[in-house]
């Protein structure tokens, strides 16, 4: 069946951070471009990010790139490239003031400079003391980054597609990449959008746990697309969690509350920090707390009816303290738990946050995969950038404020190295293959014919307890190996769901569907990378290989879809124009 | 009802508090809007992400036209 076509110079899948960032480089080169987002693109997920964005402005304390840089691949526990680590810390300035220059209203100091604060890991004189290098606006970060690149995408005349979702790749015979089909949800039609080239900037797949602070529309659309059309999966064994997210909601408690005194407890009330740190106890770093909540648990001490979490007791600090210091916190508690912490615990447990692993690219935000010998073969015509995208910057752990300035150093450079590919490579498209919307369209009709399936909603929830029991905080071997058994089962199930309702506009029971095919894929990828790392590195932690092993391990995942087969491919050890940084013991 | 499915969809925030508030109020307290309610409630879903968050966390006060539809939203 032919397809209506649309055609653009360039396509971008996902219209948050990262991808309003690209599409307004290449808008403002006079472009061609088309946004698709699933949902209006000021309501992205980047919205969450409150921290900032780190730059090395030194306009507090001195600061410089390098500095930035050290503390970015000893957070990474070596596995980031150190490539991409010095391009990135290196155009960090220059992204900011830019964002300055669109409209961005950053906090500022008294004579009008960026203010910038202080913020973990982020530290001066290669790890030495901490330095203020957060550039934020109030805890609202996110949310004003989003604003600023959207009024200033309108100016440069993007095309937005919104409540449009993009469901497979197109590829020529020879790999390239020409476009996506698309589903807009408002009439339920399927259109290609066909393009020079294509960006994914689709976000991460944090849904594919049962405990998220991620919101719905997080399921790693692209790394689905990138999975069934043979791109391969990065480094997707490490996710990083937050140790204090609402049990059962996965809403954040933030970090705050521990400074200003609130402390975790088992079920028999003792604060077992003391145990795992006894210097830092409840302000260790957010791994290492992780980690001990997730044993405690384990091992029959969790609290609750099905002693599954950790309670966080604050109502000793009063309820002067924490409706002055702690704004919010009573309402998300009592919203989201259920309870007053003036008089009685917040129930928590380690909560998935964030993506470090993606679809692989270079930091020019190109697709790269393995050929013809070459790990890092560019896919013509295909770019990423943003948290689907694996460039490595954040490697086995990332720092905050670092995702918010990897968005925007990545979207600007995927949107730069396009701009430069289409004026090397001609104006003309090339045309699409006879079979250039089959897979989207066989994967429709699949759906729409399924009888006596599976719900989605049942598939969804047994592949995020699967998730949170097999692949979570701390890995045992015996639940990994069991886990990678379980969750292809789960994803057999996902291509034999079944919906009721068949109509064509608005089908929110379809674009869910269509959602946990791709979620499915991230999670296989993640539990199948996780049981074959036989070490423990940044965010992936287990009990039988408790020690990094630089010799054997310091690479990168690659998942393929098809055979769920993994490869490997070498971590770039030499930055751009500095000595190497070479591992050392990550210690705080 | 296809109008429920859109607002259904616009109830997709980029904030999961929002998610959470939003899709829960949904099923229990939707059908239940006279038609005054239900414009209000569309309106509200065309707020940014962190002032509605806001709203229904009672942090700020709603124009005089959405406040009863947010005292339902804050009563979850």
């Amino acid at each position: 069946m032919a397809l209506p076509v649309r055609t653009f110079d360039a396509v971008i899948v996902g219209g948050g951070g990262s991808g309003m960032r690209a599409a307004l480089e290449l808008a403002r080169a006079d472009l061609k471009v088309a946004v698709l987002s699933k949902v209006f693109p000021t309501r992205s997920h980047t919205v969450a990010a409150q921290g900032g964005v780190a730059a090395s402005l030194g306009n507090i304390d001195e600061d410089n790139w390098h500095w930035h840089m050290y503390d970015t691949i000893k957070g990474s526990d070596y596995l980031g490239d150190q490539d991409a680590i010095e391009f990135m810390c290196r155009k960090a300035n220059e992204v900011v003031y830019e964002l300055e220059h669109f409209g961005m209203p950053f906090d500022r100091l008294a004579g009008g400079k960026i203010y910038q604060r202080p913020f973990g890991g982020h530290m001066r004189e290669y790890g030495k003391s901490p330095v203020p290098r957060a550039c934020a606006a109030a805890d609202r970060t996110g949310h004003a980054l989003l604003h600023t690149l959207y009024q200033a995408n309108l100016k440069a005349r993007t095309q937005f597609f919104v409540e449009w979702m993009a469901l497979d790749l197109i590829r020529a015979q020879d790999g390239t990449v020409l476009g996506v089909t698309a589903l807009e949800m408002e009439t339920g039609e399927v259109m290609v959008l066909q393009a020079k080239a294509t960006v994914f900037a689709t976000g991460g797949a944090g849904r594919i746990f049962a405990a998220s602070t991620n919101a719905f529309i997080n399921t790693g659309d692209g790394l689905g697309m990138a999975a069934r059309a043979g791109i391969p999966l990065q480094d997707l064994e490490f996710w990083q969690f937050h140790p204090t997210g609402v049990a059962g909601a996965g809403v954040l408690i933030t970090e705050g509350v521990r400074g200003e005194g609130g402390y975790l407890l088992n079920k028999n009330g003792e604060r077992f920090m003391e145990r795992y740190a006894p210097n830092a106890k409840d302000l260790a770093s957010r791994d290492v707390v992780s980690r001990a909540m997730a044993t405690e648990i384990k091992e029959g001490r969790g609290a609750g009816k099905d002693g599954d979490c950790i309670l966080l007791k604050l109502d000793h600090l009063g309820e002067e303290v924490i409706s002055k210091r702690l704004p919010g916190i009573r309402e998300i508690a009592k919203t989201f738990a259920n309870v007053d912490p003036v008089k009685d615990p917040i129930p928590v447990v380690p909560t998935c946050h964030y993506q470090m692993g993606g679809i692989p690219t270079n930091y020019r935000g190109q697709v790269v995969v393995p050929a013809n010998g070459n790990p890092e073969t560019v896919v013509p015509g295909f770019y990423a950038a943003g948290e689907c995208a694996c460039v490595s910057v954040h490697g086995a752990n990332r720092l905050g404020c670092n995702s918010l300035l990897d968005l925007l150093v990545f979207g600007k450079s995927a949107g730069e190295t396009v701009i430069r590919d289409l004026r090397s490579e001609g104006k003309s498209h090339r045309s699409l293959p006879g079979d250039a919307s089959d897979l989207a369209l066989s994967r429709l009709a699949r759906l729409d014919g399924q009888k006596s399936g599976e719900r989605v909603a049942d598939v969804g929830a047994d592949m995020r307890r699967v998730m949170q029991l097999h692949c979570g905080v701390f890995r045992f071997p015996d639940l990994l190996t069991e886990g990678v058994r379980k969750i292809k089962e789960v994803a057999e199930r996902a291509g034999r769901t079944e919906i009721t309702d068949k109509s064509r506009t608005f089908n929110t029971a379809r674009v869910e569907a269509l959602e946990l095919d791709n979620l499915v894929e991230t999670a296989v990828a993640s539990l199948v990378s996780a049981d074959a790392r036989k070490e423990s590195r940044g965010s992936h932690d287990r009990a039988d290989f408790h020690q990094r092993d630089d010799v054997n391990w310091m690479k990168h995942t690659l998942w393929y879809k098809q055979g769920s087969r993994l490869e490997y491919k070498p971590v770039h050890r030499k930055p751009l124009t500095v000595e190497p940084f070479e591992p050392k013991a990550r210690v705080y | 009802m296809r109008e429920l499915d859109r607002i259904r969809w616009r109830c997709r925030r980029g904030l999961l508090e929002l998610d959470l508030l939003l899709s829960g109020f949904l099923e229990r307290r939707f059908d239940r809007l006279d038609a005054a309610e239900r414009q209000a409630f569309t309106e509200l879903l065309d707020q940014p992400d962190n002032d509605l968050l806001d709203l229904v966390l009672g942090r700020c006060e709603p124009a005089p036209r959405y406040r009863a539809v947010v005292e339902m939203l804050r009563a979850g």
